[in-house]
């Protein structure tokens, strides 16, 4: 059940990951060389106003898109009607931004 | 497996939508191992020691083919929307799969 | 049709019967040359069990009334040869898929009709008899898109083959958005705006997962598909600019 305005925000948070998933594969494939330990990624990570940005700008927009994709997932196998699919697709949105958030401030801060 | 089904381009739809569910699903724990940094990054390597298992590494593989392929299927369902029609679409997801492929076995090679 | 050698061993049919709960009845019927699915289902109600309840008219692959699943895909049985679908002497014949059963292998099109309807499948003129003729230039892309897209016979394959029909029963279908999409680039038609409104509701052209099992079933080689991708973006049009 998805009308013009999710579809909408579902391909416009595609193409903002698009750019960002690939930079993410890259430095994970950068950084997985000689194993990875917390020093080395917060080395990277902490105090990174950059990072900040890009992994804040990821997490909203994948907290959206997924919040979105499960919604489509749980009508089409489920069946639920549009009022339980608007408050689930807000509570998946809201408990993975603040955790995706949370996580980023968390390497960041 | 119903015969209706058995087209290329379904099996396409099928990897976007399992790729799609298994990542959300695995996102919450990405973020809730990544959060421990705040206050116990002992505890972060203690997360990050498992990634040195063979079986660990071969998970991680999955993660990374999971994340490419849902990315390249979704430019490829995007360029089917919004440019011109391309009578070439069994190939492109063919493409997805094979770039996919290729990106997280570089990745598997980096990480053994 | 002319008679196979006598020797030629019957082709076993498994046929539909019943409504929603039912099951599968097995038929022998002769075989012939150039056979077609559509001659099995005759045969066997012509000569073995006048009850059976199927549909059909024109035999040509024209009036789009013959619509069954054989052995599970979507096909117009009148244009479907028995040499190129059967497996190992045996066929199976079932109604089509997202529609309730009537009776046999006649299914209730009426939600298929009312969806057409519902997507805004009716032309709406801009000019009465008074006014000249249009001219249609037949090389504009909005006249190349409608042309494309105006063949449809409403079989109902494409819906039967659609999973997010079956997975969505509001919504609309290839079929029916695939009409919207030929009204949408016909110049003569004022309905744009009501039309664009009446695809993007809760079974709009946006739930449509191009898995494009409309274009690998559909027997007149429509692109479906393209259709809702063009009203995709037809729609996102008239949203950003405030209409929807």
């Amino acid at each position: 059940m998805l009308g013009v305005r999710l579809y909408m925000l579902q391909r416009l948070t595609a193409l903002i990951m698009a750019p960002l998933v690939m930079g993410h594969i890259a430095v994970m494939i950068y950084a997985v060389q000689g194993g990875l330990s917390a020093s080395e990624i917060l080395g990277r990570t902490q105090g990174s106003l950059l990072w900040a940005v890009f992994y804040g700008t990821f997490a909203v927009a994948v907290a959206l898109h997924a919040a979105i994709g499960l919604r489509t997932i749980i009508h089409e196998t489920m069946g639920l009607g549009r009022s339980s699919l608007a408050v689930l697709t807000s509570a998946l949105f809201v408990v993975l931004a603040g955790m995706g958030l949370y996580a980023v401030y968390a390497v960041t801060a | 497996m119903k015969s209706h089904r058995n087209h290329p381009l379904w099996f396409a739809f099928a990897l976007h939508r399992a790729s799609g569910l298994l990542l959300a699903l695995f996102l919450p724990a990405h973020f809730w191992v990544l959060s421990y940094a705040l206050n116990d990054a002992a505890a972060l390597d203690g997360f990050l020691e498992w990634t040195d298992y063979t079986v660990v590494k071969i998970a991680e593989f999955g993660l990374v083919f999971l994340l490419a392929v849902h990315m390249f299927g979704g430019l490829r369902l995007m360029a089917l929307e919004w440019l011109p029609w391309s009578p070439h679409q069994k190939t492109y997801a063919a493409g997805a799969v094979a770039a996919s492929f290729c990106l997280s076995t570089l990745f598997f090679l980096s990480a053994v | 049709m002319t008679d196979l050698p006598p020797d030629t061993a019957p082709l076993r049919v498994s046929v539909w019967r019943g409504a929603k709960a039912g099951a599968f009845e097995t038929f022998d019927v002769p075989m012939q040359e150039s056979q077609t699915v559509l001659d099995l289902v005759a045969w066997i109600q012509q000569n073995a069990d006048p009850t059976l309840a199927y549909r059909y008219a024109c035999r040509v692959g024209m009036c789009g009334s013959c619509a069954m699943m054989v052995n599970g895909v979507p096909r117009w049985t009148c244009r479907t040869h028995v040499s190129k679908v059967m497996r190992g002497g045996t066929v199976q014949v079932a109604p089509l898929r997202n529609l309730p059963v009537i009776k046999d292998l006649a299914v209730d099109m009426d939600p298929f009709f009312d969806k057409w309807t519902e997507a805004g499948g009716a032309f709406f003129p801009t000019k009465s008899r008074a006014d000249a003729v249009e001219p249609i230039l037949p090389e504009t892309p909005a006249r190349q898109e409608a042309d494309a897209a105006i063949e449809c016979i409403n079989c109902a394959v494409c819906y039967a083959a659609c999973d997010v029909v079956s997975a969505n029963p509001d919504y609309l279908g290839p079929a029916a958005l695939n009409r919207a999409w030929s009204l949408v680039n016909d110049v003569k038609d004022g309905a744009l705006d009501a039309r664009l409104t009446a695809v993007s509701g809760a079974g709009g052209c946006h739930n449509c997962h191009s898995q494009q099992g409309c274009v690998a079933h559909c027997p007149n080689e429509l692109n479906p598909t393209a259709s809702i991708a063009g009203l995709k973006r037809a729609t996102v049009r008239a949203a950003l600019r405030g209409k929807s």
